[in-house]
């Protein structure tokens, strides 16, 4: 597959962010990633889509390097993922981790900068500062001091995206940054992202609401185990492609439930 | 009791080594264990401990004496293997860590057992001590022993501190500190291996049955009683040491009962129940996540529903009439709101008028307030939540009551946008079920 001809903010030839390449993933012997094959254009916002069980965060933590390739290879920014961890951002699935934990939002977000330190140095007055600049971008700068437990689950991914931001990462890695989350969270984290994009970055996103692709994304990878399509979500994210990677489970019936269930009202 | 006092005031130089040692182990053990307890890691510890035991024999039988530091070595040398035993069954089978774990004590454990009977039944072997590193004999340490594990411990204390925030990301969330680049297995296995070498040296004074609960009550205790790690790890460390400072001068002082325990207390068992108490004390008594504190919370909350619940009721009987201020009879409210009668009396919401009710000025404004928060809530629901008006009583009456003031403006702001927020307290949006025209369901 040769890359996309994009309008890149990459001067000179449009070189991909993330190329993955063969890549298959097993887990105990059965695939859960077979033969991918993609590339990721700089500067954009792109989804991965697909229905439960598609691989989607595993095709994120393959480009994380977080689980093993049974075969294929991924190259981040030009090199290898081992070369240029600290310039790529993280933010798990908010279920990963344990919310009653002793520690507050703003130790959550300086966790962001721990990269940056190495190993043993503290986080300074300066890092505090960023993450506290992290934190007043996803409107929590109030809630700094709270224990973690005390959030609601949109403000437990605001936390999420701001030790990501603290980061400072040319490309941002996101697992389901929209799952379970309010209203208002959703229009911030939708406003961080294009900030995002607006400086440059690249952001990659698995994303469940099929409805707000077109919206809130400028490319999107289609995946069920195999890679079904991908490219510019104009032409890519068509009724055929989606037919193709949600198999016979996508009908217009379910799509209809699926608007009713989220309390939205299809406008076209 | 005055044994305890020359104890405790250190007039004798091998006491004092021996209580400083098993202090600073106290410590120690407190603070690594909570980064153990956070990993959820602490039944490694347990693991490690068991291990040590046929690690001990072994090194008894390799060098023919008792000596303290070949002692360690082969507790140190049995707990590792034990360890990656756990690890390498849980990586390369599909064996979950739990039953890994069970292996482990069980096996190691065993074999200890084993190894020390045939030790002992060997000519001298009765003086090897073995059953002291079983259930802990910190009086059978001298002082060079003492000053050993004093020396172990503090390593494990600057392990702790300089690792500090490696250990904090692990422990919080091990996928983003492997995406950050961080090697988190290596960060895993300097974790375990400070837990290991903190537990072989509790050994002689804990003993490897009971070690585990020195590292796993003072974190499980401090949690109780703060949301931060910092303060958790210093409260861990003084309820580790005092632990360990407390139950080795009860053992050696307490008296023995005339038969069977002739050579005194065993440490272990001691130290446990001493951080026992310290955890039984935590639940209890902490102010925020102590179960007598959440007991007071929620019957306060029960109590506030009840009185919310009876001005509603009260509310809703007399706005059929018009007139708030006429009295009533309990028996013309359902019998379900009559239980916060008592609460909103002593409150001063409703006073007697004969031999009827009557809302105070008070009790009046909170009615009117209730009940205009409920059908606030009502309203937002029926066109909000797109909820069926027959539904709405029900789901507001669950969360009303925990509508937080902020949350009673957000929710205004949000009709007053929609043009639909009411002055006063609105209209009911269904029927009152108690009303005259019964519980009909209503189109809008």
């Amino acid at each position: 597959m040769s890359p996309e001809p994009t309008s890149s903010t990459v001067t000179g030839a449009p070189v991909p962010v993330v190329d993955v390449h063969d890549v298959t993933v097993a887990y105990h012997r059965r695939p859960v990633l077979w033969d991918i094959d993609v590339q990721v254009p700089a500067g954009k916002l792109v989804a991965i889509v697909g229905p439960n069980g598609a691989g989607k965060s595993t095709l994120l933590k393959a480009v994380l390097g977080l689980v093993p390739l049974a075969s294929g290879q991924v190259t981040v920014l030009g090199g290898s993922l081992r070369s240029v961890r600290r310039r790529v951002g993280y933010v798990p699935q908010r279920e990963a981790v344990d919310w009653d934990f002793p520690i507050t939002v703003s130790e959550v977000v300086q966790m962001g900068r721990y990269g940056k330190l190495g190993w043993i140095r503290r986080p300074g007055a300066a890092d505090r500062e960023i993450a506290r600049e992290c934190l007043a971008k996803v409107g929590m700068e109030a809630m700094s001091e709270r224990q973690i437990s005390q959030l609601s689950g949109g403000q437990q991914q605001r936390v999420f995206l701001a030790r990501a931001l603290a980061q400072e990462a040319e490309l941002y890695l996101m697992d389901e940054p929209f799952a379970g989350v309010d209203a208002a969270t959703e229009r911030v984290i939708v406003e961080v992202l294009r900030g995002l994009r607006d400086a440059g970055r690249t952001v990659v996103a698995v994303h469940h609401d099929l409805q707000t692709v077109p919206e809130y994304f400028d490319h999107v990878i289609m995946l069920n185990l195999r890679l079904v399509a991908a490219g510019p979500v104009g032409t890519t994210f068509t009724g055929a492609n989606l037919q193709s990677t949600y198999g016979g489970r996508l009908t217009l019936l379910d799509q209809a439930a699926e608007a009713i269930r989220k309390g939205t009202v299809a406008d076209h | 009791m005055d044994q305890l006092i020359r104890l405790l005031t250190l007039q004798d130089a091998n006491t004092r080594t021996v209580l400083l040692g098993t202090t600073i182990l106290g410590g120690a053990s407190g603070v690594v264990g909570v980064f153990a307890v956070l990993r959820k890691r602490s039944l490694v510890a347990d693991a490690v401990a068991h291990a040590s035991l046929p690690g001990v024999c072994l090194a008894y039988m390799v060098v023919g004496d008792r000596s303290f530091a070949a002692f360690m070595l082969g507790a140190l040398v049995m707990g590792l293997i034990a360890g990656g035993f756990i690890a390498f069954v849980r990586a390369a089978t599909r064996t979950k860590e739990d039953a890994a774990i069970g292996l482990a004590v069980g096996g190691f454990f065993g074999l200890g057992i084993a190894l020390s009977r045939i030790i002992q039944s060997t000519p001298g072997g009765t003086k090897a001590g073995l059953d002291g590193f079983i259930f802990g004999k910190a009086a059978s340490m001298v002082s060079t022993d003492a000053a050993l594990i004093g020396v172990v411990a503090a390593v494990v204390l600057l392990g702790c501190v300089l690792l500090f925030k490696e250990f904090r990301v692990v422990c919080f969330d091990r996928e983003f500190a492997s995406g950050q680049g961080w090697p988190t297995l290596l960060i895993d296995m300097l974790l375990m291996m400070l837990v290991c070498v903190c537990t072989v040296a509790g050994l002689p004074a804990v003993g490897v049955v009971l070690m585990v609960s020195l590292i796993v009550i003072p974190a499980a205790a401090a949690r109780f009683w703060t949301e931060r790690l910092t303060p958790m790890v210093l409260l861990a460390g003084v309820i580790g040491g005092t632990c360990g400072l407390l139950g080795t001068a009860l053992s050696a002082t307490l008296p023995a009962p005339q038969s069977g325990l002739s050579r005194g207390w065993p440490t272990g068992p001691v130290i446990t129940l001493v951080g026992t108490a310290v955890f039984v004390v935590s639940l209890l008594a902490a102010p925020e996540r102590g179960v007598v504190a959440a007991w007071v919370r929620r019957s306060r909350l029960r109590r506030r529903i009840a009185r919310q619940n009876l001005l509603r009721a009260v509310y809703e009987h007399l706005e059929r009439g018009g007139d708030f201020a006429r009295a009533w009879t309990p028996a013309a409210l359902e019998p379900g709101a009559v239980r916060g009668l008592p609460a909103a009396r002593r409150a001063g919401l409703v006073r007697a008028s004969g031999a009827q009710l009557v809302l105070t000025t008070e009790g009046r404004a909170a009615a009117a307030r209730v009940v205009r928060a409920h059908r606030l809530w009502e309203l937002f629901l029926i066109t909000g939540a797109s909820l069926a008006t027959d539904r709405v009583d029900r789901d507001a009456d669950e969360i009303e009551h925990h509508l937080s003031p902020e949350l009673l403006a957000q929710l205004e702001a949000r009709l007053a946008a929609e043009g639909r927020l009411p002055a006063g307290v609105p209209r009911s949006p269904h029927e009152q079920t108690a009303g005259p025209a019964g519980a009909g369901v209503v189109d809008s």
